[in-house]
């Protein structure tokens, strides 16, 4: 007689595979999954908290350590939202900066989930092709800002730093390059037997499902709804631009990964036309006042991250530093479907649909 | 009196394209004088009105013996009576105050409502600025209208109580009456100015989004109850958002009609935020129709000794972890939530750090 019983096990919160310091608790019979009980706050830093006691501009370094893979996308939102409750406007050429390096970061962010999603599956090589090409893009931030990671690139009211000679060329040069790259991924794992075994039909859900959990970016588009807050609330310049919302049609990891890939086409598609348009001279910042004092009153403003809706709710009481901030941050709200996803899993495929989320635990717990 | 600066040059910046920069800078200019004439009170009775000069009152009141305080041999009337000299100080310089800030009162009035005739009222913004600016001016004035009558009547009160009262009663009553002439005047130069700004202001034109606001304010008012929102508005800074509040008894069934009913579908809710207002607990839900693209924001409020409100995760299961976590870091309770426990802070975490009156149990923490 063999003795099977119900098997407790802690995933994390120290496992590469989550990405950070995030942590399920699993109950396994055999290699089933019977319960999973996602654990965060490990890297809960209270940065809503710590923003009560700054004033606006100080709270931007802290968005670039929400999102850490995608700090520009962070940046923008919170100074999308003190704009929209000041009313102010934007230069057009800072605008332009904002989406050159929002599209870019996007490309950048991809790029990172895929080299370590195929990672984590067991992929060793896409890893360091994608790093390899990433690092052009971090090398230009780099050149634009000083830093590599947490950019601290924008401002109320534009951006920081005008583009240095020969950068708009550099970021000419890299679309081509970038494209012929995209190819190369695709042949070499999109597709592989082993891969599409590991991940097709894993991790499906459908359209209401997704609208239930609000899952939103490339979670919620795999099941075929059309929601890009690029195209439905058109935010920046991106009315501007011609792009396609790539839709999936299975809601499963196969699609979502399509999904990302396509993203990176398209995101190089507006770097082509942003950078063809992009204005020879003009201001970098607006006119904005010395002390930022948004008037009473409150906001919610939400923009595309790579992950999804990234949102900023402030509650201003007419003062130098907000009552209240709030952000919506997309990979808190996309990782609640989890649990439900992995009952009746296996462990083998906890990974690949908790990779299919693409998460940022920095995020997660902000 | 610093931030007032900053507030002024921020302002100045702003409009610097506006085409009312004229008139606009003329009101600042005005403001920028009121606020000067202010300065020498706010400077001496920084955050306790008054007490400065009462301390300065008594310093001089001790080295009265001494010959070189000047005063005391100027007013002979008086020099018997110990207080009576730095009071006479006190009141002095207040009346000088007051007449500094009434002539520059007269002419911070004058300017904006001369202005104002001029400029025409078609400009959207121009209205709303000044009328913000004139209340601002009034409110200043009337402060420092209350805090003179407060002076005076301190300075009133002292000698009154002192032994030898048949001397100083005279300049005393005098200075009063002069605060309270000047008290008068500042209201009404700040009224007039405020009346001459509010005047050419418009009635604005409704905002595109009432229609909406007002068909869902009618759905659920209809099929809910009349008393299910209490309020409903439209936040014009946020894009014109509709803002309902939802009273707590009616939520569950609101949120119900929200999302199932065919003219509303309020199927993804994409936020929810939770606000410490010191007099209330807030939670807001953002809502989103993916279908009609229309947003709306629904409110509820809870008092703050033990907020509770129900929950929505029966209808919307993305709920869940938001209201989790408005629950571990601000303390509202949710009834109704399938799994109400801490979700950033660890388990044994005593307080919610969201709150304003948040105290670490550990202050190494």
């Amino acid at each position: 007689m063999i003795r099977t019983e119900e098997l407790l096990l802690n995933v994390g919160p120290q496992h590469p595979s989550t990405h950070g310091v995030f942590r399920i608790i699993v109950k396994l019979d055999g290699e089933v999954i019977k319960e999973a009980i996602p654990v965060m706050g490990y890297l809960h830093r209270g940065t809503e908290k710590l923003a009560e006691n700054l004033n606006y501009t100080q709270i931007i370094p802290y968005t670039d350590r929400m999102d850490y893979v995608s700090a520009m996308t962070s940046n923008y939102v919170l100074c999308h939202a003190v704009e929209t409750l000041m009313g102010l406007e934007i230069p057009e050429r800072a605008d332009f900066m904002r989406l050159i390096v929002m599209e870019l970061q996007r490309v950048a962010s991809h790029l990172v989930w895929w080299g370590t999603y195929l990672l984590d599956i067991g992929a060793m090589s896409p890893f360091l092709y994608a790093f390899r090409d990433r690092e052009i893009i971090i090398d230009l931030f780099n050149e634009l800002c000083g830093a590599r990671l947490t950019y601290n690139y924008m401002r109320v009211g534009g951006v920081k730093w005008d583009a240095p000679e020969g950068w708009i060329d550099k970021v000419r040069e890299f679309i081509p390059y970038m494209e012929t790259k995209l190819v190369e991924y695709d042949n070499l794992v999109s597709g592989n037997e082993i891969f599409l075994a590991r991940i097709k039909n894993v991790g499906q859900y459908d359209a209401q499902t997704a609208i239930d959990y609000g899952l939103s970016g490339a979670n919620l588009r795999c099941t075929g709804v059309d929601w890009d807050l690029r195209k439905v609330k058109p935010y920046s310049l991106y009315n501007r631009f011609e792009f396609d919302v790539p839709l999936g049609k299975r809601g499963d990891c196969f699609d979502r990964y399509l999904i990302r890939l396509e993203e990176i086409r398209q995101s190089l598609r507006i770097l082509k036309q942003a950078v063809e348009q992009f204005p020879s001279s003009g201001d970098t910042m607006g006119k904005v006042p010395r002390v930022i004092r948004p008037p009473a009153g409150e906001v919610y403003v939400s923009i595309e991250s790579p992950r999804g809706e990234i949102g900023c709710h402030i509650v201003s009481k007419g003062k130098a530093e907000p009552y209240r901030l709030k952000f919506r941050r997309p990979s808190f709200v996309n990782l609640q479907i989890l649990p439900k996803l992995l009952v009746g899993e296996t462990m083998t495929n906890l990974i690949t649909i908790l990779g299919g989320i693409d998460i940022v635990v920095g995020e997660v717990d902000c | 009196m610093s931030e007032e600066q900053d507030k002024d040059k921020e302002l100045l910046g702003k409009q610097k394209d506006d085409s009312v920069k004229a008139e606009s800078s003329t009101a600042e200019k005005a403001e920028a004088a009121a606020s000067q004439a202010l300065d020498p009170e706010k400077g001496s009775s920084a955050s306790v009105p008054g007490q400065p000069d009462q301390q300065e009152a008594k310093a001089a009141g001790d080295e009265r013996i001494l010959p070189e305080s000047g005063e005391a041999h100027e007013q002979s009337v008086v020099s018997e009576q110990p207080a009576a000299n730095p009071e006479r100080e006190a009141k002095l310089k207040a009346a000088a105050e007051a007449r500094a800030a009434r002539a520059e009162l007269k002419v911070s009035a004058a300017t904006p409502s001369q202005q104002q005739s001029d400029a025409p009222a078609e400009e959207g913004s121009s209205p709303a600025v000044n009328p913000e600016r004139e209340a601002k001016m009034k409110a200043a004035a009337e402060a420092r209208a209350a805090r003179a009558a407060a002076k005076a009547a301190a300075e009133g009160g002292e000698p009154a109580a002192a032994p030898g009262d048949a001397v100083g009663s005279d300049p005393e009553r005098e200075a009063k009456q002069k605060a309270a002439a000047e008290a008068r005047a500042a209201r009404a130069a700040a009224k007039a100015a405020s009346e001459a700004a509010e005047a050419p202001a418009e009635p604005k034109p409704p905002s595109p989004k009432q229609p909406q606001l007002d068909e869902t304010v009618e759905l659920v008012r209809s099929l809910i109850s009349e008393q299910a929102v209490e309020e409903a508005y439209i936040n014009e800074l946020n894009d014109h958002m509709p803002i309902i509040v939802v009273g707590r008894d009616h939520w569950q069934a609101t949120a119900n009609l929200l999302r199932t009913h065919d003219r509303l579908q309020y199927g993804y809710l994409r936020n929810v935020s939770g606000i410490d207002f010191e007099t209330h607990m807030e939670v807001v839900y953002h809502l989103v129709s993916i279908e009609t693209k229309r947003e709306l924001a629904v409110k509820l409020r809870a008092d703050r000794e033990a907020p509770s409100v129900p929950s929505a995760t029966p209808v919307w299961a993305t709920a869940n972890w938001n209201e989790r976590e408005i629950y571990d870091l601000l303390g509202v309770d949710f009834p109704g939530h399938p799994d109400m426990r801490r979700i950033m802070m660890p388990d044994e975490w005593v307080g919610h750090p969201l709150r304003k009156d948040y105290e670490p149990l550990d202050p190494e923490v």
